[in-house]
């Protein structure tokens, strides 16, 4: 353990700090005010798209676990929003990078960096949700093209997106996980439908897509035909990073913290009431574990198990922050969308049941238990059903 | 930086699982927990020479000056072991005596406790988690009077350090007049708590003020976090090998999510608060600033997640878990008796809430 920084490090952490401290007056309430020009900024100090090589738009630099760590912190303690992280930038381009072609990553990497190309996940079912190999949605060869029919669900930016990374069959007669390919359209491709799916929040983070005869080139397939199941893999394991990150759940208990001291009850700060408080000292421990965690799983090689529970224990504390929240603020905590006596703009209320879809979705809390148990612990799996 | 053990803290760690398999297996805990006569003395004569006892003792009085992260690594395996060690004091005495002993207590005292002759108890229940039954000591001219309570290692200790009321510490001989011990039988019967009396009892004052009690009690803190640490990871580790192994409806129970979710969840809770614990640890050491607040939460959360993985360890074992036959029973008790020593997790969370001013 030595958790000082080297003489190197600590200098760019003032380098970031610096850089954070002159151009504070680019973002308010932290969002940036012209968000392309930000992450053109970002981009050009390696504060985005740090590893990723110039020739594709990105910063070039090595990769240093400890150089990000601290371009989160710095940016975390200055309230600084961080470059644009939509699931084409954070799960397409380091998939991309990684079983892309030549002609695939310098087509699309640069305007996607760039914040020009938006581009949402085409991989749930209605079929096929924790059993993702079970995807139905099939892909015709019809000369150079596929004619894709089928249907997405839990699509998320599907109605702001200009390009879809999808999962279809492209075999039929192989067994489920090796005739699935990964491919990229646009959606304004003819026989596109998205269908906005709202939640319980009242809004619609999600869609539904549906696909009739779309028409797509075989040259648009990423990882070679038939090997999609593998590259979703690589995709999938980049998401599970996004989900539960500690630094989030810290930021967020501050505010719960801030909150508890500020507002009153019969006169009396929510802090000051024994019970409440309670809580949030055990959510407190909680989240440090969760930092600690995260740094262990950064720099240890024995870290192993400590990586697999990231997903399952963040994502569940966040919903605990949250539920928190709305228990210190009584029947306020009722109150939603807008008025004189909203807090946080609802922002409390409408984590509280987000969160649960960040619960189910990138593999479910009970898929992850499977993982933790099965890759973790070695436990045997379930035996197979016969026949499914 | 690095958030891992270093090579030598993982040596230390696994020679001293080594050693406690051979000098203390379950048949020689059990032996330990059913004869109070029995001392654990080969235990304790065996972990010296391997070097446990001068663990926290500078190196200039014989020992091998080593922080409070390798002491809480030796406090998880003595857990993991159900070690019958009274560990507390061998970590606590040095420490006091190296920040607040004069030279010539330090010299008087540190190469006997090095060397292992010489065992010591730290009696501060009543300023760190309330007194309860009017215990309490006072001193007065050089004389203690009172009684403390709950002292592990209390009971055969050569030297043993007391919290008065008001947070002052004093050295008292082991053999000092007017000094009297009784048992507290209680639920964990490999490491037996006295009851102290103090009648006219001559004391040595030790530093000078609350603070150097503050820092035993945190340190006490990462001690017990890390004991509970190492105690669920056994229970854990015995309720997956049973998993693997135990067979009902022609399956091994292991492969029924029922079953391999609970330990899941259990691995799922105990990694977190390792790195917890190694942080708070690693704090007392070397983030002054932030010590005190890690030790608690440290404390505090492994004591909850503690009774979670003792009760569901116990439950992925069915009716055998309660059994005295597999002994589980020890781990579960041991595990109890951190959460409470000290201070119980509602207590510990109202001081981390004092101690960022969010409490009175």
């Amino acid at each position: 353990m030595d958790l000082t920084l080297t003489p190197e490090l600590a200098a760019f952490r003032d380098e970031v700090r610096a850089f954070l401290d002159a151009h504070r007056h680019e973002h308010e309430a932290g969002a940036p005010k012209d968000p392309k020009a930000w992450q053109r900024l970002l981009i050009a100090h390696g504060y985005a798209a740090r590893t990723i090589p110039r020739e594709y738009g990105g910063y070039g630099a090595e990769p240093d676990i400890l150089k990000g760590r601290i371009i989160a912190e710095a940016f975390i303690a200055a309230g600084a929003p961080r470059g644009m992280a939509g699931q084409g930038i954070s799960m397409l381009v380091p998939t991309l990078l990684e079983v892309g072609s030549e002609d695939q990553k310098r087509r699309w990497i640069p305007p996607t960096l760039a914040g020009d190309i938006i581009w949402c996940q085409g991989y749930s079912e209605p079929g096929a949700g924790s059993d993702l190999a079970n995807l139905q949605t099939k892909a015709v060869e019809d000369g150079d093209d596929f004619l894709i029919s089928g249907s997405k669900i839990w699509t998320s930016t599907a109605a702001q997106a200009q390009m879809m990374f999808c999962l279809v069959r492209t075999e039929p007669d192989k067994p489920k996980h090796e005739g699935i390919s990964y491919i990229l359209f646009p959606m304004d491709t003819p026989g596109i439908e998205v269908r906005p799916l709202k939640t319980m929040t009242g809004q619609a983070e999600f869609n539904e897509v549906f696909f009739t005869d779309v028409r797509v080139p075989k040259a648009n397939v990423v990882g070679g035909r038939g090997r999609g199941w593998q590259v979703a893999n690589t995709t999938l394991k980049h998401e599970r990073g996004m989900l539960g990150d500690p630094n989030a759940t810290e930021a967020r208990l501050k505010a719960l913290i801030e909150l508890m001291k500020a507002e009153t009850v019969d006169g009396q700060r929510l802090i000051d009431n024994p019970v409440l408080r309670d809580r949030l000292m055990q959510l407190q421990a909680r989240v440090f574990a969760m930092k600690f965690n995260g740094l262990r799983t950064l720099t240890d090689e024995t870290a192993g198990l400590a990586r697999l529970v990231v997903k399952l224990q963040g994502c569940e504390l966040n919903h605990q922050v949250a539920a928190l929240a709305i228990d210190a603020l009584g029947e306020l905590g009722v109150l939603y969308r807008e008025g004189p006596h909203l807090r946080a703009k609802g922002g409390w209320q409408w984590n509280y049941m987000f969160d649960l879809g960040l619960i189910i979705g990138g593999g479910t809390a009970q898929i992850q238990k499977n993982i933790i148990a099965e890759r973790g612990l070695g436990l045997p799996r379930e035996p197979k059903v016969v026949g499914a | 930086m690095r958030f891992a053990l270093s090579e030598d803290q993982a040596m230390l760690q696994d020679s001293l699982a080594k050693a406690l398999a051979a000098l203390s297996p379950l048949e020689r805990v059990r032996a330990f927990a059913g004869d109070l006569k029995d001392r654990g003395e080969d235990v304790w004569q065996g972990l010296s020479e391997f070097g446990l006892a001068g663990l926290a003792v500078p190196e200039e009085f014989g020992g091998q000056g080593l922080g409070l992260l390798e002491a809480a690594l030796a406090s998880e395996a003595l857990g993991a072991a159900v070690a019958p060690v009274p560990f507390m004091g061998v970590v606590l005495a040095p420490l006091a005596l190296t920040r607040g002993g004069s030279a010539a207590q330090q010299a008087d005292w540190l190469p006997r406790l090095a060397s292992g002759e010489v065992t010591a108890a730290v009696a501060m229940s009543e300023p760190v988690a309330g007194a309860r039954d009017d215990a309490g000591v006072t001193a007065l001219g050089g004389k203690l009077a009172g009684k403390a309570l709950f002292v592990p290692g209390g009971m055969a200790a050569g030297l043993i350090l007391v919290a008065d009321r008001t947070g002052g510490l004093h050295l008292v001989r082991g053999d000092a007049a007017g000094l009297g011990r009784s048992l507290m039988p209680g639920i964990d019967e490999t490491r037996r708590l006295a009851e102290l009396t103090f009648a006219e009892t001559p004391a040595e004052p030790l530093g000078n003020g609350r603070d150097l009690l503050d820092r035993l009690r945190d340190a006490a803190w990462v001690l017990l976090a890390a004991d509970t640490l190492g105690a669920a990871q056994t229970m854990l580790d015995k309720a997956v090998a049973y998993a693997k192994e135990r067979k009902q409806f022609g399956r091994t129970i292991g492969s029924f999510q029922a079953v391999k979710h609970l330990c899941a969840e259990m691995a799922a809770e105990l990694e977190p608060a390792r790195a917890l614990v190694w942080y708070a640890a690693y704090a007392f050491d070397h983030a002054p600033d932030e010590a005190a607040l890690m030790a608690a939460h440290a404390k505090a959360h492994t004591s909850e997640i503690g009774r979670f993985i003792a009760r569901t360890a116990t439950e992925v074992h069915g009716g055998i878990g309660m059994t005295d036959l597999l002994g589980l029973h020890y781990w579960f008790k041991r595990i109890g008796l951190n959460r409470q020593l000290l201070g119980g997790p509602e207590r510990v969370r109202e001081i981390a809430a004092r101690l960022q001013g969010l409490a009175a």
